[in-house]
């Protein structure tokens, strides 16, 4: 034998370097990507804080101007998320363990398709069509729960409100968390769905015991992915909803949210203005919301690890 | 508590093919009966339909009838989920609930059950189910840390604990020991020896030794050929199928001349 331990495949070894030299580069990639779109937002929106004709510091204005969007973009979410949310896990589990299995396929298949809509449609659909139907509606939760604030304030004749809005935009989310959670369910071991029945459980039951304990991290991910959708979702906001002043109420004329905000204003604003500033300033928050809402979930979906069944 | 089985003309389809076929047998109360045979001869296909485990496959149904204590659990009025408190089952691979503390793993049962149970009722009943399983005293300490912490064969053994936390009439065994290390598998077979006396035991097993080892009586499946379905060929005492097998082809598989 004339092979010894110091001789080694010479083309496998560039090979893995070559691959290995690929992966860092597409990592580093990554990040400084995010990192230039950070600094260019940072510099940008130095004008909606700091103005020399206005005597400096102007965080207090630029805050007042924030916030009613801020608070706008997080009620819009909810409610596409109060509303989204439980349809989809419900679809989601028909899809994996209820629907006959020549069914679930095709079920699947239709529910994709409305990720597929590009979402000036959702918004044209919203504005043209779900907006007027609703006016009864609110007109009707006026009169009979008009105690509650959300309900308060006078509903608005054209139904183009925050609440529907919500509405489009829980539309919208509806797949992303159908198919995050109906992957997930599938995959849930036969072995544990198995012993919660063998052990007398019916099919709630064992869904219960074994699918939801196993897909938890799951449905929080696929949810939290259809958060960052409804937060940063623009077009279909900005149709559908006529935006006005911070108000309590869903179901008057007001409210308007970040990504509405910066399309609407954005093509008015002069380039290098306070007005631009502020836009990018305000694309800046937005930003660390949804980098909070990703670093929440995480910290969620980590805390149980150890129960998780991943071990 | 504990109940004979006895199946009648029993068949056991997948669609429309058959896999077990003519089933006629009793299965002893308060003994362990090994079910032996080369894979694919329907052994644990016939196992899982006592306690209708087998119908959870899309497609997957029987033919005949399967008798608990002169019950039919076949009837149409009965309810499977009922079946299959009264029919405990342990699982080739062990699957304790892995969300859920050793502790939640033992009363999974009571909770469907929808039983209320004080602290001290559920603390006798997690003390005596892991004491029967022989794990109790590894655990003790750790009642509250996940199931998928153990071993292979303390995890075995929990599941063994949560089938008979319930109090069941028959426990299934398909292959119990199969995963396991030989040390975790005597653990298993002593245990096995203990439940017999309180249940009817059911085994598969594809280790002879251990059906000679732990059984009363043994029953032999074997099949014709690929396709088509397994039956039921020798059914005796244990002694008498490792000793003085009647059908040839038992004689041939125990005694390792098969195929």
């Amino acid at each position: 034998m004339s092979s010894s331990l110091t001789q080694s495949d010479k083309r496998g070894v560039a090979g893995d370097r070559v691959f290995s030299a690929l992966t860092v580069t597409a990592g580093v990639i990554i990040l400084l990507t995010l990192t230039f779109v950070v600094l260019f937002l940072a510099a940008n929106s130095r004008g909606a804080v700091y103005q020399e004709d206005q005597g400096g510091w102007i965080v207090g204005a630029f805050f007042d101007y924030a916030y009613p969007l801020v608070i706008g973009t997080l009620i819009a979410s909810l409610i596409a998320l109060l509303l989204a949310a439980p349809v989809a896990v419900g679809v989601a589990l028909y899809i994996s363990h209820y629907a006959p299995p020549r069914w679930s396929k095709s079920i699947g298949y239709v529910i994709d398709l409305l990720a597929a809509i590009p979402s000036v449609v959702y918004g044209a659909w919203g504005m043209s069509f779900l907006g007027p139907e609703l006016i009864p509606v609110y007109n009707w939760l006026h009169e009979n729960l008009g105690f509650i604030p959300f309900f308060a304030g006078d509903p608005s004749q054209t139904g183009r409100t925050i609440f529907t809005a919500g509405i489009v935009l829980g539309v919208m989310i509806l797949p992303i968390i159908t198919s995050v959670c109906r992957e997930i369910f599938i995959q849930t071991p036969k072995l544990h769905e198995e012993a919660a029945l063998a052990l007398g459980a019916t099919r709630w039951e064992m869904i219960k015991m074994s699918v939801f304990p196993f897909a938890r991290a799951g449905i929080i991910s696929g949810i939290m992915l259809g958060l960052g959708r409804a937060l940063g979702e623009t077009m279909a906001v900005a149709l559908v909803l006529s935006p006005g002043m911070l108000t309590a109420s869903l179901i008057s004329n007001g409210n308007s949210t970040i990504p509405a905000e910066i399309a609407l204003g954005f093509p008015e604003a002069p380039p290098g203005s306070e007005r631009q500033a502020q836009l990018i300033a305000i694309g800046l928050v937005l930003f660390v919301i949804t980098l909070l809402v990703n670093m929440t979930a995480r910290w969620i979906v980590n805390r149980h690890k150890e129960f998780s069944g991943a071990n | 508590m504990s109940k004979r089985v006895d199946a009648v003309d029993l068949n056991v389809y997948y669609g429309d093919f058959l896999a077990v076929e003519g089933i006629n047998m009793s299965i002893d109360a308060r003994a362990v009966t090994a079910f032996i045979g080369p894979s694919g001869c329907g052994k644990t296909t016939f196992l899982r339909s006592l306690n209708r485990m087998h119908e959870v496959l899309p497609g997957a149904r029987v033919k005949g009838e399967l008798l608990l204590d002169g019950e039919n659990i076949y009837d149409p009025g009965v309810d499977p989920v009922t079946v299959r408190t009264q029919v405990g089952m342990v699982f080739q691979r062990p699957n304790p609930f892995p969300t859920m503390s050793l502790r939640e793993n033992v009363l999974a049962g009571y909770k469907l059950n929808g039983a209320r149970l004080s602290k001290s009722e559920s603390d006798d009943i997690v003390e005596s189910a892991l004491s029967s399983a022989n794990l109790w005293a590894e655990v003790k300490d750790r009642l509250d840390r996940p199931g998928s912490g153990l071993s292979g064969g303390q995890q075995q053994r929990l599941c063994i604990a949560r089938t008979i936390a319930v109090k069941p009439d028959v426990i299934l065994m398909d292959e119990p020991c199969s995963a396991l290390d030989p040390i975790s598998t005597l653990a298993i077979e002593d245990l096995i020896g203990e439940l017999q006396r309180d249940y009817t035991v059911i085994i598969v097993t594809h280790n002879m030794q251990q059906a000679a080892r732990v059984s009363q009586k043994t029953a032999f499946f074997n099949i014709a050929g690929t396709g088509k379905p397994g039956k039921l060929i020798e059914y005796d005492d244990t002694t008498a199928i490792f000793n003085t097998p009647k059908e040839k082809s038992t004689e041939d598989y125990v005694s390792g001349r098969f195929g």
